[in-house]
């Protein structure tokens, strides 16, 4: 309740839900406006949008309906965001909280590999990866958690290493509790909130690695996510420019209300904040 | 003879760090009898927390290493016991106040959740089990209201009730020992007073041995069956509590009873302070470690360090001082 209201205050956040909402209830309701296969070819190629009342946005080059392959990229695109998002945050908390809250060596080993993933260019990365493993959405998702994951361990071993030396942690030592207990009991709830703002930003990051990856012409050739229309269209980028800009829109306000939630988020987690 | 909870022979702390070893605690010896209170004192940086860390085990290792002398709780030397068997141990037999009770909690768990962990790690206890018999601790203790401070939040609840749950967990599963590290510190004067009295009944009512943790002699005298006062990491006094307030031995123990304001006394008067501070542990003068702040410290103190010396049964000092005064 407390939470809501806090969140609600932000009306960026609050505009930027609400269209997310209407993203995810189109991923979701996809296959009951468009039954057929979005990539079927139902009409005369290169249509502006709003010249045939059929495909309001238009057909693309090859005449697929384009508001039929967005309603279903956004089920793509958003399944590979969230995914991503939780690779890089399942590896970035369990990192992190080893990294914080055993310090010492450990430490120092787990933050000189974080280093050095964090050293190779991230979308070189992704596309090394995607190119090694193949370009499937399972290995998309993978390749773009393991370059997100590094944010997301520093946060958390930053938590950790405050939390690990408060009176509570040490209350709990007192009263017989274990390691694991202490880390997933006790301080991992109290590091969580500047953890989930950052996993919601990484959501965003995802979907535009995705986009970029597909862009390049090494995504899933079977999914029609956003990124790929916008790489589809980019032969035609001179005479019809729509093709690629309109998932490129939709990638655009996506992102941004993620990028939104996310502000939203730290202004409704971030105790610092509270109050203001 | 009663039984004895807790014994610690010569216990060594040893501090591990770039500059040097420092000996945090240096041959402590104490015993707790069931149902006895002693209370350990000094200033700050004498070695009194990390003492009752050492017999917990719990000490931040490095710096902090156990070099010698034995815990006995319960009959069982707990220095060379592995860490897993520690964990089952501590919260169990032996449990431990902290000072702040507002940090002592976690302050996203409800307290119904905290003291029910305890109770989950150490019996046989299910979650809605647990949940009864933490609504009965804190009935123990006294919270005001139990049934529905069991769903709060710590910033929900003052620093007294938080003292109170943190009380509560300790006492969860009615150790043997209870080791109350400046519980009162961070009270206010009235509620310290209630603390006290809790922490009495409830030691009378389980016959537990407690080590008490403080540098306020109110508190001690208050509270205390017998008193250990401890300088730079060495027991240099222990005493039954009437005979140390009526005759201390060791000057720096004088020196803290001096320090101490007394109700009604006069109000002009300058309380007397004992000059210095304790010294740092890496450079402890050659002979007795209060010498260079003791007003009768003799040529000897500067170069031999006193033993202790035990001029009545239950009475010790480490004083060349105090031994003329004997003699």
């Amino acid at each position: 309740m407390d939470f809501l209201g806090r969140f609600s205050r932000n009306r960026g956040a609050l505009i930027g839900a609400g269209l997310i909402l209407v993203v995810a209830l189109a991923a979701v309701l996809a296959p009951v406006f468009f039954p057929t296969d979005p990539l079927r070819i139902v009409g005369q190629p290169e249509l502006w949008p709003g010249e045939d009342p059929d495909f309001p946005l238009g057909t693309d080059s090859l005449g697929r309906d384009i508001l039929a392959m967005i309603v279903h990229g956004a089920r793509a695109t958003l399944l590979i965001g969230l995914f991503a998002s939780a690779v890089a945050t399942i590896i970035g908390v369990g990192v992190g909280a080893i990294a914080g809250f055993f310090g010492g060596w450990v430490d120092e080993i787990v933050m000189r590999a974080a280093e050095l993933f964090q050293t190779i260019p991230n979308l070189i990365f992704v596309l090394t990866i995607v190119v090694i493993l193949g370009s499937t959405l399972e290995n998309i998702v993978i390749a773009i958690g393991i370059v997100s994951w590094t944010p997301i361990a520093r946060m958390t071993r930053a938590e950790f290493l405050s939390l690990r030396d408060r009176e509570f942690v040490q209350a709990c030592r007192a009263m017989g509790m274990g390691n694991l207990r202490i880390i997933l009991g006790e301080i991992l709830p109290n590091a969580l909130p500047p953890v989930i703002v950052l996993s919601s930003l990484v959501v965003a990051g995802a979907i535009l690695f995705e986009s970029a990856v597909s862009f390049l012409g090494l995504g899933d050739p079977n999914v029609a996510s956003w990124g790929r229309l916008v790489g589809d269209g980019r032969q035609l980028i001179r005479s019809s420019w729509y093709i690629c800009a309109i998932p490129g829109v939709a990638i655009m306000i996506t992102v941004l209300c993620l990028n939104l939630i996310g502000d939203g988020l730290n202004d409704a987690l971030n105790p610092k904040l509270r109050d203001r | 003879m009663k039984a004895v909870p807790l014994e610690v022979r010569g216990l060594r702390t040893t501090l591990f760090t770039r500059r040097g070893e420092m000996k945090a605690v240096d041959g402590l010896s104490l015993t707790v009898g069931a149902g006895e209170t002693v209370a350990l004192v000094g200033e700050s940086g004498c070695g009194k927390s990390l003492s009752a860390l050492s017999i917990m085990r719990l000490l931040p290792d490095p710096p902090a290493r156990i070099v010698g002398g034995q815990v006995i709780l319960n009959g069982r030397d707990l220095v060379p016991l592995p860490e897993a068997a520690m964990l089952d141990i501590r919260g169990r037999e032996i449990g431990m106040i902290f000072q702040d009770p507002m940090s002592s909690l976690n302050p996203v768990a409800t307290v119904e959740k905290q003291i029910a962990e305890v109770l989950v790690t150490h019996t046989a206890l299910g979650r809605r089990q647990a949940r009864a018999r933490a609504h009965e601790l804190l009935e123990q203790v006294g919270m005001p209201d139990a049934g529905r401070r069991l769903d709060a939040y710590p910033h929900q609840l003052s620093g007294g009730m938080c003292q109170r749950v943190v009380i509560a967990m300790a006492i969860a599963c009615s150790p043997a020992v209870l080791i109350a590290d400046e519980p009162t510190t961070a009270l206010d004067v009235t509620v310290q007073a209630q603390v006290l009295t809790l922490l009495k009944s409830l030691q009378a009512e389980a016959g537990m041995a407690m080590i008490f943790i403080t540098h306020d002699l109110g508190v001690v005298a208050e509270t205390a069956d017998r008193v250990v006062v401890m300088y730079a990491g060495r027991k240099v006094e222990e005493a039954a509590v009437d005979e140390l307030f009526e005759t201390p031995l060791h000057p720096y123990t004088v020196g803290l009873i001096g320090a101490t304001p007394v109700p009604g006394g006069e109000r002009a008067a300058r309380l007397a302070d004992i000059p210095g501070m304790v010294p740092p542990l890496n450079a402890l003068p050659a002979g007795c470690a209060f010498a260079p702040r003791c007003k009768r410290a003799m040529e000897r103190c500067r170069t031999e360090a006193p033993a202790l010396t035990e001029p009545r049964p239950g009475r010790l000092v480490a004083c060349f001082a105090a031994e003329q005064d004997a003699a």
